[in-house]
């Protein structure tokens, strides 16, 4: 088998001729008939044996080839009357205003023909992505006048009556423009002409654009397909190509009988339909062509056409072997870098091994264990290239026996093989990660946690892929490239997409707080599972019993060197710090690798937090480094949680009777407010706010009460909630929640909103029939004084399901909405490259910017978008001074 | 060199300052950049901008602008006829 390459140069599209259709047509089609009465087809018909053929049994009539190698062949209908072609209805349209009725010439007079001839040259030369601005121009140019400069014909108004109709407004009135008259016209354009509005007349003269031959695809094309009861079920294509024969039979029939005009029209105008449709069945202005079932035909245009075309689905996006989808869960064991494999899964895919003198006894090994048992193969590759299915033969020793260096086992994966693992949609890089993969029980994928924000993947049912890399150079630029420790970094924003959630967060507040203290053997415990070897600090109290801080046994993992400082989550936003004598321990301080002082939370380790502790760590330290502290540490603060019991219940919600007297007290406060606020623009004595009208003042001033309210009610909840309630150390830390959800659990809901103001829908000037027209009071535009604790009484639970509704109609428009746009702006980006002089550039070296980002700073590398972090290295330099 | 009128473009703080290049620097430019000129990004000799320094189809025009990320940015952009 000898190859050759060779290099496409240029690509030229063109309009077929009628006598090119006619030359690579093999035959003309002249029957609308496919098969006769015993099943063969037709000579003549649509299913012509010379056109190609489908079945694997057959040899083709034109090149005697079999299925496979039978590329299929055109053949050809010859039109009774010409047709227009409606995918180039629109350059007919202006072609027949910009050119004489009469000599065909374009509407421009001679002098200023030779000028532009010129002025093209140069610019095809010059400036050739002028050239189209150029003949546009010219082009519009003829379109505007109405006498011909080289005959003084009078031109007329023609009209386009969509989709293929022509019309000219002559003076006697409209007269139509039937597709001989259109072609006889397009004729007569000269060449040269044609030139100077951008169309090369070499490969696509304009009357080529109204057909009087139509090119027949060949069956394999529009292959039909036998049922299994033994109905044979033609291709849409096929359908719409019979209507077109018959109808072009008829129409025939009918010119040489000499059948009155009336009938001719008709069927022109009909066969003109067909072949309309036959292109592109959703024309606006005319039916779809339909099935016999109701269903509307797919025609040419549809099998390329949007998300289902052959474009975006069979060339964009194509199906792929070595891949794997299933559900996925948690497994807070495995590292970041890992994913769990069902045992199933990974004896399917493969990874292709070449056998050498070293991995012979293994891979023979493997071979033994066969297909069905885990670390197996399902596959061997002689040296000649034969391939031996493993799956049949009863004798696998004997083959694995043959094995010698040059022999390619097809083995299942194991740990330790690379894989790529996506969660769609894929809407940046980190969609698609490089895991190592550890063959697990159970029929699920398992990741770790701390890998759910880059792919934004839960475990509410949540699907994800995995591809196996075959080459060794593609697993070695997934390793390297694409691991997950690699990709901690985000380039979206400078700083870690991966770390703490949820209860690593808690957990890590509650170990790393000042109250906590940790007998030996719990110690012990935590270290052991961090997988902590080296001996035990000192402990923080010796006596009455041997105590450890839970910032000891996070200071053991702590980089030596690493200085650091930083607030927490919990910071309460002092007026002045005083930093490491914070009274909430809310002041993190490093020095020397040592955790002197402040909480870890949100802030410090959580996940998408641009300088943390985290981030400095993954910056400063490496991504081993990185990977090493979220595997470890993190399980630290997971084991300590679980030890701990924590859990939240209802009765963190409680509310001391005094709270509620104070909370109700506010809020009645609030109403009298409204209430008065009310009273004074009905008298006329509210004040306008400049640029607002009245009713805008009143609607802007309550709101502002009513917020106030809500805020004063929470923080009068909030005093009786401390950080002994679980649900406020998740607030407080950032773990889940926040204080606005609680005072809505607690103290009041609030104001709901539909488009931002307050409810006003609903009935004739008042929103539901409970209330007075024109009452415009709190509880009549939907304030919710209950709290979900208590419970919402039928109205405010009115009022609230359509604020609530609001939100999620918003978020489905939105998710479409942005979907949409990511994808323009891929298509329109996914060619630009950052080249090694530091510009971003097109294909074709085209300079889209001098310096990328205009400073050049990869974003994944900076600090939160800036190149350098001053205070950092300010802060870095004077503690290394006071270590000296 | 505002065409005689005593409006000045340059003077209103959105429009950036635009420097007509000598056949000499430009080609320094290109050569630098290692690009062709019509690999550079364009600009119309009808822009406002482009007229008032007087610049040519052809010609090289380097933009000095305010960047948020850089400060200062340089690019260069090659005048086509429109």
């Amino acid at each position: 088998m000898s190859e050759s390459y060779k290099r496409i140069k240029a690509i030229k599209f063109g309009v077929l001729s009628p006598d090119i259709i006619r030359k690579m047509s093999v035959t003309a089609i002249v029957t609308p008939d496919t098969y006769d009465e015993d099943g063969w087809p037709i000579e003549g018909g649509l299913m012509d044996r010379r056109l190609g053929i489908i079945e694997p049994s057959q040899r083709c009539a034109t090149c005697g080839n079999r299925v496979g190698a039978c590329p299929g062949h055109f053949g050809h209908v010859e039109l009774a009357r010409p047709v227009v072609h409606v995918g180039y209805v629109k350059i007919i349209y202006q072609l027949l205003r910009a050119t004489c009725r009469r000599c065909g010439r374009l509407l421009i007079p001679q002098e200023d023909m030779e000028r532009y001839k010129v002025l093209l040259e140069k610019y095809v030369k010059n400036w050739p992505e002028l050239v189209d601005n150029l003949t546009s121009r010219i082009l519009s140019k003829a379109i505007k006048t109405n006498e011909c400069p080289h005959c003084n014909e009078r031109q007329f108004k023609v009209k386009l009556e969509k989709p293929t109709t022509f019309y000219e407004e002559t003076r006697e009135g409209a007269i139509k423009l039937t597709p001989i008259e259109v072609r006889a016209r397009l004729e007569r354009i000269p060449d040269d002409d044609l030139k100077l509005i951008g169309i090369d007349p070499e490969s696509a003269r304009p009357e080529w654009m109204v057909l009087t031959v139509l090119p027949v695809p060949p069956v394999s094309v529009r292959p039909s397909i036998t049922l299994e009861s033994g109905v044979r079920s033609e291709d849409d294509l096929t359908h719409k190509l019979v209507d077109i024969i018959r109808i072009n039979e008829r129409l025939r029939e009918n010119i040489e009988a000499g059948a009155p005009q009336l009938i001719i029209e008709d069927l022109w105008e009909l066969l003109q339909y067909h072949v309309t449709t036959y292109f592109d069945n959703e024309v606006s202005g005319i039916p779809p062509a339909r099935h016999r079932s109701g269903r509307p035909l797919r025609t040419l245009s549809q099998r390329l056409k949007g998300k289902e075309g052959r474009f975006r689905s069979n060339l964009s996006g194509k199906r792929v072997d070595f891949s794997a989808r299933t559900v996925i869960s948690p497994d807070p064991n495995l590292s970041i870098n890992e994913v769990g494999v069902p045992e199933e899964i990974a004896k399917i895919l493969t990874v292709p091994e070449r056998v050498t003198q070293w991995n012979l006894e293994e891979m023979k090994k493997l071979v033994i264990r066969g297909p069905f048992n885990h670390p197996g193969a399902n596959y061997i590759i002689r040296p000649d290239g034969r391939r031996i299915d493993l799956r049949y033969p009863k004798d696998l020793k004997a083959i694995a026996e043959n094995l010698t260096p040059g022999y390619i086992v097809e083995r299942h994966i194991r740990d330790g093989d690379i894989v790529l693992f996506n969660r769609q949609p894929s809407l940046h890089r980190m969609s698609i990660m490089a895991h190592r993969v550890k063959v697990l029980p159970y029929k699920t994928f398992r990741l770790n946690l701390c890998v759910c924000p880059p792919y934004n993947a839960d475990f509410d049912g949540d699907e994800m892929n995995l591809h196996v890399p075959q080459s060794e150079e593609a697993r070695a630029e997934a390793r390297i490239l694409m691991l997950v420790q690699e990709q901690i970094l985000s380039p979206r924003y400078g700083g870690p997409i991966m770390g703490a959630i949820q209860d690593y967060i808690t957990g890590a507040f509650l170990l790393t707080r000042k109250s906590t203290f940790l007998r030996r053997r719990e110690v012990c415990r935590l270290l052991y599972n961090a997988g902590y070897t080296g001996p035990l600090p000192p402990p923080a109290i010796k006596y009455p019993e041997k105590l450890w801080t839970g910032k000891q046994l996070v200071s053991l993992f702590l980089p030596k060197d690493l200085n650091f400082a930083a607030r927490s989550n919990i910071c309460a936003k002092c007026d002045t710090c005083l930093e490491e004598d914070c009274p909430y321990d809310a002041y993190v301080s490093v020095k020397n690798g040592l955790l002197i002082s402040g909480v870890l939370d949100k802030k410090l380790i959580g996940a998408g937090q641009p300088e943390s502790l985290l981030h400095f760590i993954v910056k400063d330290y490496g991504s081993d480094a990185a990977s090493h502290f979220i595997d470890n540490v993190f399980k630290l603060f997971l084991i300590y949680i679980d030890d701990y019991g924590f859990t939240m219940s209802l009765s963190d919600e409680d509310m001391p009777l005094e709270a509620k007297i104070r909370i109700d007290e506010v809020l009645k406060e609030a109403e009298i407010a409204v209430n008065r606020l009310i009273r004074s623009y009905r008298e006329g004595e509210l004040e306008r706010l400049p640029g607002r009208t009245l009713e805008e003042t009143l609607e802007m001033r309550i709101m502002e009460v009513l917020t106030d309210a809500r805020d004063k009610a929470g923080n009068i909840a909030a005093e009786y909630l401390g950080m002994d309630n679980y649900a406020v150390v998740m607030a407080k830390t950032g773990a889940r929640g926040n204080i606005l959800n609680l005072t809505q659990m607690t103290a009041v809901i609030g104001q709901q909103s539909v488009r931002g103001e307050r409810i006003i829908r609903g009935y004739k000037n008042r929103t539901l029939p409970h209330f007075k027209k024109g009452d415009i009071g709190a509880v009549a535009r939907g304030f919710v004084y209950s709290s979900y604790k208590r419970g919402l009484n039928p109205l405010e639970f009115f009022f609230h399901a359509m604020g609530g509704r609001e939100g999620l109609v918003d978020t489905a428009v939105r998710t479409s909405q942005s979907g949409y746009l990511q994808r323009r702006l891929m298509n329109a980006l996914q060619d630009l490259k950052v080249e090694y002089d530091g510009t971003v550039r097109a294909p074709g070296g085209l300079v889209v910017q001098f310096k990328y980002g205009e400073d050049g700073v990869d974003p994944s590398r900076s600090d939160h978008g800036k190149p350098m972090n001053i205070d950092r290295i300010i802060r870095k330099v004077v503690m290394e001074r006071r270590v000296e | 060199m505002a065409m005689g009128s005593k409006f000045n473009i340059f003077d209103h703080e959105l429009v950036p300052e635009h420097i007509l290049l000598s056949k000499e620097e430009a080609e320094k430019v290109l050569m630098r950049l290692g690009v062709k000129c019509n690999q550079l990004p364009l600009i119309r000799s009808t822009d406002p901008a482009v007229r008032a320094i007087g610049a040519k189809p052809g010609d090289i025009v380097k933009i000095v602008r305010k960047s948020k990320t850089a400060g200062i940015s340089i690019i260069y952009r090659y005048v086509i006829p429109s």
